[in-house]
């Protein structure tokens, strides 16, 4: 009894705990779809991120538009003197890089860059047995590689040892290596559109978990796809990592501005993907936070209900020295019980959950190659919770408090006196 | 008024006029109310239903405003004061009993009794041991874990009475205090009233129809149509 005003919204929620119970469970079950909602969408972004920045890099460096100047002679002065006029006509699109050196040099010149790689990219096919399939080479300079991405340990089958030690080595797509029904160590032939077919060996089976990387993607030493692709000085683009990959799209503009290429973050390139995931976790927000509106609706109901009935206790305790304040706070505690319950509750039933389903045994293949539901552990998925539900509930409490702290003791006492 | 008399008023009432209702059904409930009641006296108000007691009894414990007049208590003016602070009022100087006891069901009646003192500020402990003194003071120390709803009507009463002083008020205000009550229950709480106020030096003011109790107070004071009429031939 130490705090009366809590100690009697404690007690007024108690003699109502049947409906007050309804309308927590609500809150609890809203705070834990929320959570395992959020861990869940997020889950999902986290591991397309990482692995776009795992295969791809934070940064490619890549064409270059160079702008076209004509000149012209002006006029020629007396004294003999003749101006020049450079005249802007426009920009010549150069694909790809042409001296991949230099700009490997630049970069390693930028404190933000922790590593970069050049990459030599073109369409191919691939024969193995009876099977043609289609897919990207790309050709890579192993060691610089490794340091950009996470290559080293996507190889699941074989590894980087032995495509490191074989000239005519391939590391394959695990979706593509099922496809041509091949495994490690079986010959595979590669037709860049040339007139002839390379053999090589399959040195390493990788797995991104992204079916489109998966499906397509397949790695064979710079060397040999220079040949592949009649291609002997170009690259296609630089890839490079950086200390910091939120900063990706500052550190691109940065670049771009000083090498004259064109330099994408990860964040430009998966734009789309991106806000498809943005639009899934804010519409998941919308909809569980929806679950919280409904029991806060309940509570409100509820917090009315007991204002009505509790008006008689209410102008007993404004004729015994409690405050408007006091009576507003009485039923402010008690949406603040429910919030505290709810909340926790929330959180552990939440927490419950995603481990739940973390450890369900669920075979997803699409965009995603999984075995089980990518859940993502935040904190922040808890205090937003939080801060839905204490929006809810406050505003829930708020209208019943104020009519409660309204109530004229006067005429509720001569009214119940009859 | 003798000088001793006013030296000894507690309470002060001034011109009292009250109107309720609105338009055409506006009355003139209270018609200029003059009097004062006096330290260790009980009052007894009475009258025919509808002429004012409740309402002169509402006004005085500040859960009500007067049209016109003035309410002096200790001779302070309190009618015109504001709602916080006729709030602290309410909870330092007067006491309160109804006709219906009022207890809070879901507290036990010691718990009741220590509602107005936490209150006030005081610690846990002190309000235990002073709603412990109240109750044996009202004979109910037995009951003093039993909730509201375990005791019987004269008893709730008795715990009201108790919740009543609690905070020691000047004047003690009983709205048909007995008019729920069988006929011990109501003699119980009659003399506990009159001992509160002759033992412990309050004013209190009982609202009744109970004619036999009423002769028994220290002075009576007889309404009829919102104004004081001679208690002569009551």
């Amino acid at each position: 009894m130490r705090r009366p005003n809590f100690v009697i919204a404690l007690r007024f929620l108690l003699a109502k705990r049947r409906a007050m119970l309804m309308s927590l469970v609500g809150i609890v079950f809203g705070v834990a779809f929320f959570i395992l909602t959020q861990a869940q969408t997020s889950g999902f972004q986290g591991f397309f991120v990482e692995t776009i920045l795992g295969t791809n890099g934070a940064i490619r460096v890549q064409d270059r538009f160079q702008s076209t100047v004509t000149s012209m002679i002006a006029s020629a002065d007396s004294d003999g003197t003749q101006v020049e006029i450079a005249l802007r006509e426009g920009q010549r699109y150069i694909p790809g890089i042409q001296q991949p050196q230099s700009v490997l040099e630049a970069l390693r010149g930028f404190e933000t860059v922790t590593a970069a790689t050049p990459v030599l990219r073109g369409n191919a096919t691939l024969r193995s047995g009876f099977r043609t399939e289609r897919g990207r080479i790309h050709g890579i300079e192993l060691n610089s590689y490794v340091e950009v991405t996470e290559l080293r340990s996507q190889v699941t089958a074989a590894d980087l040892a032995e495509f490191e030690r074989t000239s005519d080595g391939i590391l394959i797509g695990s979706e593509l290596a099922r496809r041509l029904s091949i495994q490690a160590g079986d010959p595979v032939f590669i037709d860049a559109g040339g007139l002839n077919q390379v053999r090589y060996r399959v040195c390493g089976i990788f797995t991104t978990g992204i079916v489109q990387i998966d499906r397509y993607h397949f790695y064979a030493h710079m060397r040999s796809v220079r040949s592949v692709l009649g291609e002997w000085d170009d690259v296609t683009y630089v890839q490079a990592l950086i200390r910091d990959p939120e900063r990706a799209t500052i550190v691109a503009r940065h670049l771009e501005e000083t090498l004259g290429h064109s330099v994408a973050s990860w964040q430009e390139r998966e734009r789309s993907w991106l806000e498809v995931f943005r639009a899934l976790r804010f519409s998941s927000a919308i909809s569980m936070s929806s679950i919280i509106l409904i029991a806060g609706l309940g509570m409100f109901n509820t917090l009315a209900i007991i204002v009505m009935e509790r008006a008689r206790e209410i102008a007993i305790l404004r004729s015994i020295g409690y405050t408007r304040g006091d009576i507003a706070r009485i039923f402010l505690y008690q949406g603040f019980i429910i919030y505290v319950f709810g909340w926790l509750l929330g959180c552990l039933t939440g927490a419950g959950l995603t481990a739940l389903i973390e450890s369900l045994p669920i075979r997803i293949r699409g965009i995603f190659s999984t075995d089980h539901f990518i859940m993502h552990w935040a904190w922040s998925h808890y205090v937003w919770a939080g801060v839905v539900t204490a929006l809810v509930v406050f505003t829930a409490s708020l209208l019943p408090a104020r009519r409660a702290a309204q109530i004229e003791p006067g005429v509720v006492i001569r009214g119940a006196s009859g | 008024m003798s000088e001793e008399a006013k030296m000894n008023s507690v309470l002060k009432v001034e011109g009292l006029h009250r109107w309720l209702g609105s338009g055409g059904n506006r009355q003139h409930v209270l018609k200029g109310l003059n009097f004062s009641l006096d330290a260790g006296k009980v009052y007894a108000v009475v009258g025919p239903s509808g002429c004012g007691k409740s309402t002169l009894l509402y006004l005085l414990g500040l859960l009500d405003h007067p049209d016109e007049g003035a309410i002096l208590l200790n001779d302070q003016r309190i009618d015109s004061a504001s709602d916080r602070d006729r709030t602290r009022l309410r909870g330092e100087l007067l006491g309160f009993v109804f006709q219906f006891h009022f207890l809070l069901s879901e507290f036990t009646a010691r718990e009741n009794i220590m509602l107005p003192i936490l209150k006030l500020g005081r610690t846990e402990a002190e309000a235990a041991a002073k709603a412990d003194a109240l109750l044996d003071a009202v004979g109910l120390t037995n009951k003093a874990n039993n909730f509201g709803n375990m005791l019987s009507g004269g008893e709730q009463q008795r715990v009201a009475v108790a919740r009543a002083l609690a905070n020691d008020p000047s004047l003690i205000l009983a709205d048909e205090p007995t008019g729920n009550l069988d006929q011990a229950n109501s003699e119980l709480l009659f003399s506990l009233l009159c001992q509160v106020a002759r033992e412990r030096g309050k004013t209190v003011l009982i609202v009744t129809h109970n004619r036999d109790l009423a002769k028994r107070c220290d002075e009576v004071l007889v309404m009829r149509d919102g104004e004081f009429v001679s208690s002569e031939n009551y």
